[in-house]
């Protein structure tokens, strides 16, 4: 077998795992991260909204298998927020990178290492996935969410020029000085505030590069899309049009 | 005329004013730099209360400039005549049409074009048996929740 030459980063990567209600889906994303980034210095920060299906003892048998400083449990007295969940986890990352990632095994751990590699080679201050180019893709979408979401993105591309195929995608991968940087000036809240972090990013000037990811719709969980998030998303791409 | 324009905008929008220059009498004009000068004062008055606090630029800036520009243009062809004045006062209409037709027609394509990947859930279904397994033996409670 030949033996190529791998690039491996000497940075320290922490991934920020926010998780309401995730008691399976975060044991299953613990295990994927470990076994597809063997060979990175990671930590796995879990920013706990208080669930009550009891998400932090399953975490804390999780952290007697792989190590506390693996590991580690930073939870909250209840829901708080997205952007503050974020905020929190970045308080207690020690890397010099961080990962942005859901819990319910929408995002999958094996495309972590495809994000490094694009961080490596083009230096880019944020690697955001895409679903929406080839090589990507969803799955579990009916024709409605489809036709919202692609609709959704070209209201944002017409009026925004973002700069970026996948607005609303949650899954990325930021220099630790940039996502402070960017965070510390983001009001919104829930997934309109995933895009107002990329379209502030590209304003700044920040290098932002993509890869294509696979989103499969939640296995385990409820989903929640509705009319008032349509009414929602319309109210947060005029903010963005205005104040960005 | 319109190199101004887009320099006006790049550097100096907040304090250059957007002329237009359009013949008094009605006239038709054989190039438009030889006419005679009417500000376009509402115009210019707010492009001067949108200043940038900072270096970079606000994009909803770009945006009213751009619209700015394409005002511009309109008014001037209506006072040019080129085009028969009926025409030309729908034009912004057509615009509209048109971009929301461009719109329609980018998410149609994006629909089909959608990429799905039905093998990754069957993929994920394996994975995550592997997880229980592995997690199982391990001491983790990875019971149905």
């Amino acid at each position: 077998m030949e033996n190529s030459q791998k690039e491996k980063s000497n940075a320290k990567y922490s991934i920020i795992v926010p998780t309401y209600n995730e008691r399976l889906n975060i044991a299953l994303i613990v295990y994927l991260i470990f076994k597809h980034l063997p060979d990175v210095d990671f930590e796995i920060i879990v920013v706990d909204d208080g669930s009550p299906d009891g998400t932090q003892d399953i975490v804390k048998q999780l952290q007697q298998v792989y190590g506390e400083n693996r590991i580690l449990l930073r939870p909250r007295p209840r829901k708080l927020g997205l952007g503050t969940a974020y905020m929190h986890g970045l308080k207690h990352a020690s890397g010099s990178f961080v990962v942005i990632m859901d819990a319910d095994l929408s995002h999958h751990p094996k495309y972590l290492p495809s994000f490094i590699k694009k961080q490596m080679e083009t230096g880019a201050s944020i690697v955001t996935g895409t679903r929406y180019v080839k090589g990507g893709g969803v799955h579990g979408w009916n024709l409605m969410r489809k036709l919202t979401s692609r609709g959704a993105n070209v209201l944002a591309q017409t009026f925004l020029w973002p700069g970026v195929s996948d607005l609303t995608g949650s899954f990325r991968l930021y220099q630790k000085s940039v996502l402070e940087d960017v965070i510390s000036s983001c009001v919104s809240k829930g997934y309109v505030f995933q895009m107002e972090m990329i379209v502030r990013a590209s304003r700044k000037g920040y290098h932002i590069e993509e890869v294509p990811i696979t989103f499969v719709d939640r296995v385990y969980g409820i989903s929640k899309l509705g009319g008032s998030e349509i009414v929602e998303y319309l109210k947060g791409l005029f903010y963005l049009l205005v104040t960005t | 005329m319109f190199g101004t324009l887009r320099k006006g905008f790049e550097f100096h929008l907040g304090t250059e004013i957007i002329n237009i220059r359009i013949p008094s009498d009605g006239s038709r004009i054989d190039h438009e730099l030889e006419a005679s000068m009417i500000h376009v004062p509402f115009v210019s008055a707010s492009v001067f209360c949108i200043h940038p606090r900072n270096d970079e630029m606000k994009h909803i800036v770009k945006i009213m400039a751009l619209l700015v520009a394409l005002s511009a243009i309109w008014i001037s062809l209506l006072q040019i005549s080129v085009i028969p004045d009926s025409y030309t006062w729908l034009l912004p209409l057509y615009f509209i049409i048109t971009l929301g037709c461009y719109g329609l027609f980018m998410v149609g394509i994006g629909l089909m074009q959608f990429p799905t990947c039905p093998q990754e859930a069957i993929l994920l279904q394996q994975d995550i048996i592997e997880a229980k397994d592995f997690l199982k033996t391990k001491g983790v409670d990875v019971g149905s929740d």
